[in-house]
């Protein structure tokens, strides 16, 4: 045999090794342990910087402040998806045998969070979609290990409609009104098209649905159709470069920017500010608000910043829409521990452990002023059989420069939605061969 | 007629090597990540292979024929109970197979760039038509679909060597179907009409019926790697899995790995999904912990461009020539020592 071969076939056997070994990188023991598959560089990184820039900053100031979650300190590890669904998963199975093990994933993708699903369920640790994810993940009897936490697609939808309910003077006008929805062309844009329709019947709008193909860099035709239709309202359910763009055809096409409502991922600073003029007035949803006003942000501004720890590269997008969205998925997060640690003991705790801090995971609006962040997020409360937790969302105008909160917080008409999503709930059951839990025995259990 | 050489006994004893000892090896990550997926693309670019490699053809849409097979596999198992697994696989294969077919009759008029823009057709339209119909996620508006609990008879295919072994064992069976067909008759009218189309018309070969019968077993190919891909890598899918992008990367794999070749598939589809594998393992082990994980990223991309470029200027007919290369030296050299060795 040739030296050649030799070496050859040892390369072949230390990259099958070096692939092969548990794929756990050294992590501290005894530590709280969150494994995040984050995107930093492609197309959605301005996303992905800010969510988990944010959530970084407050388990650093956890960690920094308190020393830990009663003494167990946290840590994390970053893999790069660049949003895509292969990457996240390839990620999750390289992340998912470490020691300490996996307390919850948070992969801010629709995407890698659906290919998951199979896998986090089997390996019993809980996956956590903050404002998206699988609708009917909210019933939790079918999805014991998913939380779509604070809203899901339905419900802001549910809740946009009730926002335009209250600008034109009640629900009861909604009737003479018409509505039209601009949405990306993609499973996510597509998601809400069922709900839109079935609330076009209750409240008796206009309604008109209209795709923008991937990626949404030419709008003309869609901005002329709806200046034909002269709708009283546009939904813009839009993704990355998408929203800027609709916002200045609508700027040339002359509808309103005060007339267009942006849905969560159409919320950002990144989706108004490259519009310039066009945006202004533009109002979207959110389910935290913006700024560094809130104790929680000026502590991670005091402490971890001033201590050099700190995630963000630019400062200045501390308290914009996705950063702050990284601080409170940070808090609920490290609240679900907290809570978790009652029952299980101030310890390193396992993911199914973390899932049941999930599960009971109730802050109220005095436990969040609390926790420092009153009028960043309203409150949450998860039970067993609904894992979104009853959030409550709010409107947000874009001045040219920065967003101003204009309404309370709104609830959705969960009552409305929630049969729907229990009937595709328990379609996914049937076809996957689940067998729903039994929610009301595991409240009387508790 | 297939002669059983050196070069098929290596396959041989690799490919019982992947599938006896190999699945001992304790790592869900090896066989979910990189194994699985592996043997899905190199299935892919085997087929592509045999299109644009063998038969001259080259198409650009890869991708949608994986989603074909992917979207018919589910769509059979969805709407008929009972239907075997491998039977279902063989209709998601036919089904792209006919797929192909149709969009190979542009193949009939046009040839290189024009053709590979055709099949860009195929590419948008099915995307198009797979994002738009309900009907094809089996109703679920958001068009993603999860794939049901899969079975082989009795046994549950629920474990990643599972998944593993049963990728395996259609691959290599597909493959032994591929070596045999490029080396008979069928292999040998590919290469004359991608050689020359009018010689080989004038002597005798079928030209309309060899490029539809190369887009129609290249279709079942992918359409069987799609469907792999789907309920035994992803187990979920959505159509934005299978864009150009997708088709691309299948399309550098034969290049890489080297055109009209079948072990150029799977060198290729080594080097293209598992050497970025090692980059970022490697990346995240020594710079984890210091540099943000973007840049990292960004490095290793760098890398893998360089390393590219490197093997085409090496070796411009792909990692499959470097390896004929490699052996064709180890044989002339150990002649040598044989002849200088009779002379003492």
């Amino acid at each position: 045999m040739s030296l050649r071969k030799h070496l050859a076939g040892a390369v072949f056997a230390a990259a099958l090794a070096g692939l092969g070994a548990p794929a756990a990188q050294a992590q501290t023991p005894g530590t709280q342990y969150f494994p995040l598959q984050s995107y930093r560089v492609g197309p959605y990184a301005a996303g992905g910087t800010g969510f988990f820039g944010g959530f970084i900053d407050y388990m650093n100031l956890i960690n920094l402040r308190d020393g830990g979650v009663n003494g167990v300190k946290l840590s994390w590890s970053e893999c790069e998806t660049q949003y895509i669904v292969e990457q996240g998963v390839e990620c999750y199975e390289r992340m998912k045998n470490s020691n300490p093990p996996p307390s919850a994933w948070n992969p801010l993708s629709v995407g890698i969070a659906y290919a998951m699903i199979p896998g986090i369920t089997a390996d019993k640790v809980p996956l956590i979609t903050i404002d998206h994810g699988r609708t009917d993940s909210t019933d939790g009897a079918v999805f014991p290990y998913v939380f779509p936490l604070l809203m899901n697609p339905y419900s802001e939808t549910s809740a946009i409609v009730n926002f335009i309910g209250s600008k034109v003077g009640g629900d009861q006008n909604l009737g003479s009104k018409s509505i039209v929805v601009l949405y990306h062309g993609s499973p996510y844009g597509r998601e809400t098209i069922p709900i839109y329709q079935l609330l076009a019947q209750k409240y008796g709008f206009k309604l008109q649905q209209i795709e923008v193909p991937d990626p949404g860099t030419e709008q003309e035709a869609q901005w002329l159709e709806i200046r034909r239709i002269h709708p009283d309202f546009v939904v813009l359910r839009g993704w990355g470069v998408m929203n800027p763009v609709a916002l200045k055809t609508a700027q040339k096409t002359g509808f309103p920017a005060n007339h267009i409502i942006g849905n969560v991922w159409s919320n950002s600073e990144e989706d108004a500010k490259p519009a310039g003029d066009a945006a202004k007035g533009y109002i979207a949803l959110t389910t935290q608000a913006t700024g560094t006003s809130y104790p929680v942000i000026q502590q991670i501004e005091s402490t971890v910043y001033a201590a050099g720890k700190g995630d963000m590269a630019d400062k200045s997008r501390i308290g914009s829409v996705y950063y702050n969205l990284g601080v409170v998925n940070g808090i609920l997060n490290v609240e679900a521990v907290r809570i978790a640690q009652a029952k299980f003991g101030d310890q390193t705790l396992t993911g199914d452990q973390v899932r049941w801090g999930f599960e009971h995971l109730n802050l109220s609006p005095d436990r969040v002023k609390a926790l420092g962040a009153a009028g960043l997020f309203h409150s949450i409360d998860v039970t067993c059989s609904d894992h979104e937790g009853h959030g409550l969302v709010t409107f947000q105008q874009w001045d040219g420069t920065q967003w101003h909160r204009i309404s309370d917080w709104i609830a959705p008409d969960w009552a409305l939605l929630r049969p729907i999503i229990e009937a595709s709930a328990n379609k996914y059951a049937a076809q996957n061969g689940i067998t729903p839990r039994d929610c009301q025995s595991q409240v009387a259990s508790n | 007629m297939a002669r059983f050489n050196k070069l098929h006994a290596a396959a041989a004893a690799l490919f019982l090597l992947m599938a006896l000892v190999v699945p001992f090896i304790p790592s869900d990550y090896l066989f979910d990540a990189i194994l699985t997926p592996m043997l899905a693309i190199s299935l892919a670019a085997l087929g592509l292979n045999l299109l644009a490699g063998y038969a001259g053809q080259v198409s650009l849409g890869s991708a949608a024929f994986m989603a074909v097979g992917a979207f018919t596999a589910y769509n059979c198992l969805l709407r008929v109970p009972g239907l075997p697994l491998l039977v279902d696989l063989g209709l998601a294969g036919l089904v792209t197979a006919a797929v192909g077919v149709f969009f190979g009759l542009p193949s009939l008029r046009l040839q290189g760039f024009y053709l590979a823009v055709s099949t860009l057709a195929a590419q948008f339209f099915v995307q198009w038509a797979l994002t738009n119909f309900a009907w094809f996620s089996g109703g679920d508006t958001s068009g993603v679909i999860t794939t049901p609990p899969l079975f082989i008879g009795p046994m549950a295919i629920d474990s990643p060597v599972r998944r593993y072994l049963l990728s395996l064992l259609i691959v290599a069976a597909l493959t032994a179907l591929a070596v045999r067909l490029v080396s008979g008759r069928a292999g040998r009218e590919f290469l004359a009409v991608r050689d020359h189309e009018l010689a080989a018309r004038v002597l005798g070969v079928k030209i309309l019926r060899t490029k539809l019968f190369a887009c129609a077993v290249s279709s079942f190919y992918i359409g069987v790697a799609g469907a792999l891909w789907a309920f035994l890598y992803l187990r979920t899918v959505e159509p934005a899995g299978f864009d150009l992008d997708r088709s691309f990367e299948i399309l550098f794999v034969i290049i890489i790995g080297g055109l009209a070749s079948i072990r150029g598939a799977f060198l290729g589809a080594a080097f293209i999904v598992v050497l970025p594998l090692l980059l970022s393992r490697a990346g995240a082990a020594v710079f984890g912990s210091t540099f943000d994980s973007g840049l990292v990223d960004i490095v290793e991309k760098i890398i893998l461009g360089v390393l590219i470029i490197f093997f085409l200027r090496v070796e411009p007919a792909g990692l499959s020539a470097l390896v004929a290369r490699i052996r064709w030296q180890h044989i002339t050299r150990s002649r040598t020592v044989e002849t200088s060795g009779s002379l003492t």
